[in-house]
């Protein structure tokens, strides 16, 4: 019987092998997944890992659905640090894109390019408003950080219906729960043309760089983490546990925001119910297969991108349904958490010594 | 000195209790145990002395089940036995008191002594005889309470509470009178005679010499794995004991006497009541610390220091801002950085977890206490970090991989040679260090208390919480004990006895203090 022996130190291999573990048990279950659906499993891994990244205009799609995750990720990655546990990134996203999306609505057929900021300021300050909540309410009542995010996803996404569906719903629009379409003032700088990736790309590698900067390189980064990792430790030096939940809860909840209006003003151009498309779930599963490092979570960030395009396209292609996204998404979040195993331990075989 | 029990058996004729031939034991890196001998008789009490790291633990374990030897025999009453886990070394009647607890902090006392006991006894039972077996031996404890508000004296006394319900035929102690009161250890000793009266063996872990030297009939040293020497300690001298156990005798201590200069610690009548409900409230705390001095509180853990050490550091901001001034200014309500700028150092109890972050490197947890490497907008220097900790690991003699080295991956003494030398380098004005040699080797505390005497006579004001009177008397100029939350008045080391300090320890200097005054009062009127 193998049997698993604690390592004197972790291991540093197992650190960055253990993702590429994961990936390969999720890639190996996936075949054998199509091959039970009577599918191709050479086909399906095509769709999956190869047609996402075979030309400029497939890759820009993968950057632009890698952007939100990214910048979600980057946020819950300080919260994960600081033990803060936001599991509502989603309904801060939301309600990023509403703001974003409501001043964007105020732009008019005159009104000059400046107007992407005001948009992006908004979004920022509406994921932080959302994520403030909860930071007020676990701060005040001590209520459960998890369940308290997440509760508001929904609200956030009733608030986004409300909207759409009452006050803010086109009037040419054939009734339509939709806003109007976005003037061109407030839509998002295209990088290039014939791609949709926008300046949300730049911003998010810009973000992933800051975030390196603040975790390994400013002491408010250090204080941070080290309320995460040893509480007692952050009262000894006096760091402020307070503190260390508002910073965490405002930086994702910013962050979720700023995601969700470059997705309105840029990719999608108003606001529809359609907006919650899960980035703000799937972010948690960027930000622990990157291990939580912004470089990392580069990496990841791209691909679980590739999993939404390869559920879309194995919907198109090969008839499968689209949740096959969600259930690689697991697949791979599973695998990573068993793999993770061996960087604490490792496999003996044979008995005791 | 009381008399040591004759041995009850005939080293010609009975097997002895426990044999251990050629015992080997490698782990990772390091050879724990090398080919060790070890031969205890039937009611023999047996020192095992040695060093931090030098292997005892690991021979115990082997003992005990709990580790299995790569090479070597045990017997056992004659009869070669292997002894694979815990239950079989209970089952042949092995009891241990660990040096470092394996309680579960979530369960009360009487359900963690239970859980080592059969099955067939009652919850009810098992409390009743705590109880007895405690008055019995003098160790108070109450049974209905959570372990993890325990202090770490009283998870002790659990622990030898336990070993002792399961009536064993060989009981073996690792450091078991680091946490108990002189008249405790006194106590403790006659019923581990009478024990060994009755027949029972008893290996005795310690690094203690006196205590050995008191109470072992035979003594087997231990450095660096090996057996150094099998002597009766009755017959040796602290320094040649010394000499097997580490190879050379630790130096001695200079302890110039200082006129203390002014001032920097003062706490007036500070009530506090208790954080958490198993906490200890603390009754008018009054104490002062000057400049040039060593200030000493003894007592047995979970009397309150937990609790003062806090509302000190500024862990706890409860207090009345009046109540604790530091450096004149009143800093009841300081948090601990604030405190730390008018130049209050403190060391706490916990060196995992709270004095360091165990995860981090030696580097980064210098930024809990110290601010040089960090410049203009808070950020890191980690140029100038890591040279402060290699500076830090040169100066301090630690023993550590480098700057890089996680605060996990050091020893017990080797992190807190450390976090002290992150404090004293530092220059405080006042330095509170809360046991500064808990689990630490001898070699390394010898240089602790030096470094403490050393930043005295250098004119820091200096508090030491401990629970080892030796240590104390070695290190203090005055000294406090803390019982019930309440503070006893100060003693000069000079007048202080091990006796009267330890009768202290359980809250009884109210007397002492009245004859004292009455005294005052006496030559006062004849004069």
């Amino acid at each position: 019987m193998p049997r698993l022996e604690p390592r004197p130190t972790p291991s540093r291999a197992w650190a960055w092998g253990s993702p590429l573990l994961a990936l390969a048990i999720t890639v190996a279950v996936g075949m054998l997944m199509f091959t039970l659906l009577g599918k191709d499993p050479v086909r399906g891994l095509q769709v999956f890992f190869w047609e996402p990244i075979k030309s400029p205009y497939a890759l820009g799609e993968l950057a632009v659905k890698a952007t939100p995750l990214l910048l979600i990720a980057l946020g819950l990655a300080v919260c994960f640090r600081s033990n803060v546990w936001n599991i509502g990134a989603e309904g801060q996203f939301v309600i990023g894109a509403i703001a974003g999306g409501g001043v964007a609505l105020l732009a008019g057929p005159q009104t000059g390019a400046w107007l992407v900021l005001p948009v992006l300021l908004a979004g920022v300050l509406g994921g932080m408003l959302w994520a403030g909540l909860t930071a007020l309410l676990r701060d005040r009542f001590n209520a459960n950080e998890i369940l308290v995010s997440l509760m508001l996803v929904y609200v956030a996404i009733q608030v986004l219906g409300y909207l759409v569906y009452g006050p803010w719903k086109d009037p040419a629009g054939y009734n339509f729960p939709q806003t109007r379409t976005f003037e061109a003032a407030a839509r998002m700088p295209r990088l290039m043309a014939g791609s949709r990736v926008t300046i949300g790309l730049p911003i998010a590698l810009a973000a992933s760089a800051l975030l390196w900067v603040y975790l390994f390189r400013t002491r408010g980064g250090f204080a941070q983490q080290v309320g995460g990792l040893a509480p007692a430790a952050a009262r000894y030096a006096g760091f402020s546990s307070r503190g260390a939940l508002w910073t965490a809860l405002l930086i994702s909840g910013g962050t979720a925001g700023l995601a969700g209006a470059l997705e309105v003003a840029g990719p999608i151009g108003q606001l529809t119910p359609y907006v919650p498309a899960g980035y703000g779930f799937a972010a948690i599963i960027v930000a622990f297969v990157g291990r939580l490092h912004p470089l990392g979570m580069v990496l990841s960030a791209i691909l679980m991108s590739m999993f939404y395009i390869g559920g879309e396209l194995a919907q198109s292609r090969l008839g499968l349904p689209k949740s096959l996204t969600g259930v690689f998404q697991g697949l791979l979040l599973f695998a990573l958490l068993a793999c993770d195993t061996l960087v604490n331990y490792r496999v003996r075989f044979g008995r005791a010594a | 000195m009381t008399t040591e029990p004759s041995a009850p058996s005939d080293p010609s004729g009975a097997a002895p209790r426990l044999r251990l031939s050629g015992i080997t034991k490698r782990y990772p890196g390091v050879v724990a145990n090398d080919d060790v001998a070890l031969t205890v008789l039937p009611g023999e009490i047996h020192a095992v002395l040695g060093e931090n790291g030098a292997g005892k633990s690991t021979l115990m374990k082997v003992i005990y089940g709990a580790v299995k030897p790569d090479a070597g025999q045990v017997r056992f009453d004659g009869q070669p036995v292997h002894i694979r886990s815990p239950q079989e070394a209970r089952q042949l009647g092995i009891a241990m008191v660990f040096q470092h607890f394996s309680l579960f902090e979530t369960l009360s006392v009487a359900e963690n002594v239970w859980l080592g006991l059969e099955k067939s006894l009652s919850l009810a039972e098992v409390t009743r005889r705590i109880t007895e077996t405690a008055t019995a031996y003098g160790l108070d404890i109450e049974p209905e309470r959570p372990v993890h508000t325990l202090g770490v004296g009283e998870m002790q006394r659990v622990e030898i509470i336990r070993a002792l319900l399961a009536q064993p035929r060989l009981l073996i102690l690792d450091e078991p009178t680091s946490v108990l009161t002189p008249q405790a250890v006194d106590k403790l000793f006659v019923t581990l005679r009478q024990l060994a009266a009755e027949g029972c063996s008893i290996l005795y872990i310690s690094h203690k010499l006196h205590e050995i030297r008191a109470l072992c009939s035979a003594c087997t040293v231990l450095r660096g794995g090996r057996v150094t020497g099998v002597c009766d300690p009755r017959e040796e001298s602290n320094a040649s004991l010394s000499r097997m156990m580490i190879g050379a005798e630790p130096p001695a201590l200079q302890h110039h006497e200082r006129a203390p200069g002014e001032r920097v610690l003062e706490v007036r009548q500070l009530d506090l009541k208790r954080e958490s409900p198993f906490g200890v409230d603390l009754h008018d705390v009054s104490l002062t610390v000057r400049a040039g001095e060593v200030v000493g509180i003894a007592g047995v853990s979970g009397n309150g220091q937990r609790e003062l050490l806090f509302a000190l550091s500024g862990e706890d901001q409860r207090a009345p801002a009046a109540a604790i001034s530091i450096a004149n200014q009143a800093a009841g309500q300081l948090p601990p950085q604030r405190r730390r700028a008018l130049g209050l150092h403190f060391v706490p109890e916990e060196r995992l977890g709270r004095g360091a972050v165990p995860e981090m490197d030696l580097a980064h947890n210098l930024l809990l206490t110290r601010r040089e490497a960090v410049g203009a907008g808070g950020w890191l220097r980690t140029g100038v970090l890591r040279a402060q900790a290699a500076g830090l690991i040169e100066r301090f003699r630690v023993k550590a991989a480098g700057p890089q080295a996680p605060a996990r991956s050091l020893s017990g003494g080797n992190l807190q040679k450390y976090i002290m030398g992150r404090e004293i380098d530092a220059s405080p004005k006042l330095l509170i260090v809360s046991q500064p040699t808990w689990g630490v080797d001898v070699g390394a505390a010898a240089q602790i208390r030096a470094e403490i005497l050393a930043l005295r006579d250098a004119g820091c004001a200096v508090l030491v919480v401990s629970e080892e009177l030796d240590e104390l008397f070695e290190i203090c100029d005055r000294l406090h004990v803390i019982a019930k939350g309440q503070l006893s008045p100060s003693v000069a080391r000079r007048d202080a006895t091990v006796e009267q300090i330890g009768e202290w320890m359980s809250g009884l200097w109210h007397g002492d203090v009245q004859r004292q005054l009455n005294r005052m009062e006496g030559t006062h009127a004849a004069a």
